[in-house]
């Protein structure tokens, strides 16, 4: 039995060394926790020659708090992730993301890098070579059609990373590192709306730290899913919320899952400065079924989704409100 | 793909497998559900499905649960890796192999190695975990035949039998 393509796997100790090993193209991969990249090369997406493991990179394994907020490296695993009492305690949207990722054995070897560099998703494509030789490949991969909308040239496979609406509510900022540069970026920038190119990443530029801001906004996460663990997101949302004498002053909302990218709504300041009633929910829901663009990428109907994402929201923004309402927990 | 691998790509990687420390020649490339199966004959570690879908394949690397169908044999190195095959000690069952054999929370038996692996992770985590605790710990491992009922009450089973 041979499973996976040869390749030769060089573990690197520095970012600058990680970097140097990249011989450019596709001929080299970055791996972290390799849950996404392994099923992938099993499946035949992809026959690098040499992987390079960033897990034994000291700088990107560890969080830390500085100036009020905290820093994660980009191989810190989402079972780390959770385990983090401060992480829990101050910005909970991330920690429920990360423990909503696959199941327990997945989280141990799954990083936050990897999630948020995670390949977008379509039925087309994740599944074995020979299921897609049949099919003619598609667009995304070898092939010349998109399966999902064959008259159109572009690929929706959906970003189906959870992590990636949270941090987006909580304004996180990421760092990247290429050969020469070191750039900081928010994360939005990371991404483009293009299926088959949704990373806005040269193929030997790394993702380092992630930084979350501090004094976060009360902020929640929940995923649409068939089953209650293993699958990825049919929908995911993060909403933050700041709420002063019973009025909404601050709000974000982020969805994944949806779209080739996670995305940041637009427009949610016509809702600032009213009350948080069953008609601002209905507004709100009806921005994210606006923006939401589902295709046929997963077994569920694509009008399902775009349904549960405006439902979620409204869920968790009426949550939030209720609970900034009792001057609890949002102080 | 049958050539073997160039040279620069095998190499000889050390790791404690159920207690002892093993030497193997391996190819980068090579997952750890090849090297258990095929190289040291440990067949109970199971391969049920395409790549991190069943939970079939759950060893432990360091104490913690992984799936030995994504993880590489060389990312082992060093480090301390356990399969079914090392839970009995001296011909006797540990208790819980015995509470899924008495509870019957195995039946045509293929989850089985990778359920217990979880649940071992678990107990050792946590030695008197509730249902719900069980449940998440286990629910990266799918079952075909028991229901999963019955396996939640072996574990449960096996948590009161703390050694
Ligand atoms: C059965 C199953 C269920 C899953 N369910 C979910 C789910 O519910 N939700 C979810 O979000 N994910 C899910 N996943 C996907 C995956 O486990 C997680 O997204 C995980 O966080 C990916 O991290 P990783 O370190 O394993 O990534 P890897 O596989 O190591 O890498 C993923 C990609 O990112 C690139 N990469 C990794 N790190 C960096 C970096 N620092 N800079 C640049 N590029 C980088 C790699 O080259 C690769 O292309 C699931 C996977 C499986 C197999
Ligand atoms: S959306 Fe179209 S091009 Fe993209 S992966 Fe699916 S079938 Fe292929
Ligand atoms: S064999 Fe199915 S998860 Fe590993
Ligand atoms: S006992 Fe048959 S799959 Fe679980």
């Amino acid at each position: 039995m041979e499973v996976l393509p040869r390749f030769e796997v060089v573990r690197p100790s520095t970012v600058a060394a990680a970097i140097a090993a990249h011989q450019g193209g596709q001929a080299s991969r970055f791996v972290a926790g390799g849950t996404d990249l392994m099923v992938n090369l099993r499946h035949g997406l992809g026959t690098p020659e040499r992987l390079i493991d960033l897990r034994h990179i000291p700088a990107l394994c560890t969080i830390a708090t500085e100036n009020g907020g905290m820093t994660i490296g980009a191989a810190v695993t989402l079972a780390e992730i959770l385990a983090h009492p401060e992480i829990r305690h101050r910005y909970p949207a991330l920690a429920t993301a990360a423990g909503a990722v696959g199941a327990p054995a997945h989280r141990e070897a799954a990083t936050i890098g990897g999630n948020l560099c995670l390949d977008t998703r379509c039925v087309f494509y994740n599944r074995s070579a020979w299921a897609r030789e049949a099919n003619g490949f598609c667009l995304k991969h070898r092939g010349e059609t998109c399966h999902v909308a064959p008259t159109g040239q572009r690929c929706h496979a959906a970003f189906s990373g959870d992590l990636a609406p949270a941090l987006l509510v909580y304004g996180a900022t990421i760092e990247i590192a290429g050969e020469a540069s070191l750039r900081r970026v928010p994360l939005s920038d990371l991404y483009a709306e293009d299926g088959a190119a949704h990373l806005r990443l040269a193929p030997n530029e790394l993702l380092t730290r992630i930084y979350l801001p501090p004094d976060p906004w009360p902020a929640l996460y929940a995923k649409a899913r068939a089953r209650g663990a293993i699958d990825f997101p049919l929908a995911g949302v993060a909403v933050a919320l700041r709420a002063e004498a019973g009025e909404v002053v601050g709000l974000r909302a982020a969805l994944t899952g949806t779209n080739p990218r996670p995305f940041l709504l637009a427009g949610v300041e016509a809702l600032h400065g009213e009350r948080l009633d069953e008609s601002w929910l209905d507004r709100l829901g009806k921005l994210v079924q606006k923006q939401v663009s589902p295709m046929r990428t997963t077994l569920l109907a694509a009008q399902y989704r775009r349904r549960v994402a405006s439902a979620l929201a409204r869920r968790l923004a009426a949550a939030l409100g209720g609970m900034t309402a009792e001057g609890g927990a949002a102080a | 793909m049958q050539r073997d691998p160039p040279s620069s790509q095998v190499k000889i990687r050390r790791f404690r497998l159920n207690g002892r420390m093993r030497d193997v020649l391996v190819a980068d490339s090579t997952l750890l559900v090849e090297t258990l199966r095929e190289t040291f004959g440990l067949t109970g570690t199971k391969q049920g499905c395409d790549g991190g879908e069943c939970g079939a394949c759950t060893v432990l690397i360091d104490g913690k649960p992984r799936l030995a169908c994504l993880t590489r044999t060389e990312e082992c190195e060093g480090r301390d890796v356990e399969t079914i095959e090392g839970l009995a000690k001296n011909g006797r069952m540990s208790r819980l192999q015995r509470a899924f054999h008495e509870r019957l929370g195995t039946q045509c038996g293929y989850c089985t190695p990778g359920m217990i692996m979880a649940a071992e992770g678990l107990l050792r985590r946590n030695p008197m975990p509730d249902a719900a605790a069980i449940r998440a710990a286990l629910a990266g491992n799918l079952c075909r035949c028991t229901g999963y009922v019955k396996i939640i009450e072996a574990v449960e089973e096996a948590a009161r039998q703390a050694p």
